[in-house]
């Protein structure tokens, strides 16, 4: 399968890829790993007339600690360099553990950060985990920087509130330092798949119980979801709430179904999953 | 057309390519490289596994521009060609234990499951079976040789780390 033919434009700069937005509107697409939109190409469900490349630009790799104590994890920085990254392991390893569930070793070596994010799909683990750390992008277009808070971020199925002249620059989360624990339970139908229904529970501990709890849903609606009933059945609460808290895990999600699952299914999964996920975070 | 540079298996290659190119038809097409399968060309299955400056990648998910100016390895520079004749001599250790432990059937998954493999030791030079098989999750085999494809690997380790292996 031959992807449709596309005009190709190297950018070296954040700066000439807007520039080449700009130029081409809706018609050009942004490249980064490419393990989204090539798959998407190569089906012909997408066949955008250009497509810039932001292979080149290095500014857009790395991590580093910024001036208000979050990590700023450059948009085209590997899944694979995220996961190995000292900053991300000694600060937020939540999000290296949920990244070493994303897709499979070749997969995670061409992979971006940015570029999972930007696609927006609620079936991939990244955007649940940036909604459940409150993370959130730098887009940066003509008229400069914005910050989009991932719970503004996930507009609907495969749509983001970037606009068509943005590049996601950076993606920030906190830094969790102190009492957490996190868990991501992912239950696919085969190793490398797509989680049917994924569930990430981060928990803050302090004296025996839970002070902040955090559990976010892959694949449970248009846009990666937080169970909100089941944070707020559990926040103040001890451990031995989690089981009746999880319950609630289904709670004002609009899960899809396919061939691989009914949505009674993934909302039974999720009650399952948020539970094993927390008894796991707080463990 | 665009220009392309690229180093395949030691080779310096100076190409126009069209942008749609995939990765693993410019390697099988144009350089000629044919030890590098297609398979299910949607990034599943794993068996057009090349190194991209070093690192496992799938080459139908990448395009040939996207590696411009890169370092490509392939199934085919894998083993010592230094040898007097015979083509086993200079063979990788993971080609060696494919071939005394059984590691195919078909074949067809064998040059992606080998570098695949190869990018695993190299991060990871004492896997263990599960290991193995969390490291090679990105390649399928449909002969179901996945036991002795788990041995191979972990004897070719074994021999990469200076350990004597009965051949």
């Amino acid at each position: 399968m031959i992807p449709a033919s596309f005009e190709y434009v190297r950018a070296n700069s954040i700066e000439e890829a807007i520039g080449a937005l700009q130029e081409h509107g809706d018609e050009a697409k942004l490249l980064a790993g490419g393990h989204s939109l090539l798959p998407l190409m190569k089906l012909r469900l997408a066949a955008p007339e250009v497509i810039v490349d932001l292979g080149r630009v290095d500014a857009l790799r790395g991590v580093c600690e910024t001036d208000d104590g979050r990590l700023a994890i450059g948009a085209m920085t590997s899944h694979q360099d995220v996961i190995d990254d000292d900053l991300v392991r000694q600060h937020c390893g939540v999000l290296a553990d949920v990244t070493a569930h994303v897709g499979d070793a070749q997969v995670r070596h061409r992979g971006t950060i940015g570029g999972a994010l930007a696609h927006g799909d609620a079936a991939s683990d990244l955007p649940a985990a940036l909604l459940a750390l409150d993370g959130s992008v730098i887009a940066q277009g003509p008229n400069g920087r914005r910050e989009i808070p991932a719970s503004e971020l996930f507009v609907d199925y495969l749509t983001t509130a970037l606009n068509d002249d943005e590049v996601v620059v950076e993606v920030r989360v906190p830094k969790l330092d102190g009492d957490w624990g996190w868990r991501y339970e992912k239950f696919s139908r085969v190793a490398q798949a797509w989680a049917i229904v994924g569930a990430l529970g981060i928990v803050k501990r302090s004296n025996g119980s839970i002070e902040d709890a955090r559990v976010g849903l892959t694949n449970m609606g248009t846009v990666p979801v937080r169970a909100a009933a089941v944070e707020q059945a559990l926040n103040g609460n001890g451990t031995d709430a989690i089981a009746d808290a999880a319950q609630q895990a289904a709670e004002g999600t609009d899960a899809p179904g396919d061939l691989n699952a009914t949505p009674e299914f993934r909302q039974h999964l999720a009650r399952v999953l948020t539970r094993r996920a927390l008894e796991a975070a707080a463990g | 057309m665009t220009k392309l540079n690229i180093t395949v298996d030691g080779e310096v290659h100076d190409d126009d390519v069209e942008p749609r190119t995939l990765l693993v038809h410019y390697l099988r097409d144009v350089v000629g490289k044919t030890g590098t399968n297609v398979g299910c060309d949607t990034s599943n299955c794993g068996a057009c596994t090349v190194h991209l400056d070093g690192r496992s990648v799938k080459s139908c998910t990448v395009l040939a521009v996207q590696a411009d100016g890169a370092t490509v390895d392939t199934i085919e520079g894998l083993a010592d060609p230094s040898t007097n004749g015979d083509p086993t001599a200079g063979w990788h250790p993971l080609q060696k234990a494919f071939h005394t432990e059984h590691g195919l059937q078909c074949g067809y998954c064998t040059p992606g499951m080998i570098m695949a493999a190869a990018d695993l030791l190299k991060e990871n030079p004492d896997p263990s079976e599960d290991e193995v098989r969390h490291g090679l999750e990105g390649n399928l085999c449909r002969c179901t040789g996945y036991v002795n494809i788990v041995k191979a690997v972990r004897t070719a380790a074994a021999e990469m780390r200076g350990e004597e292996v009965s051949a």
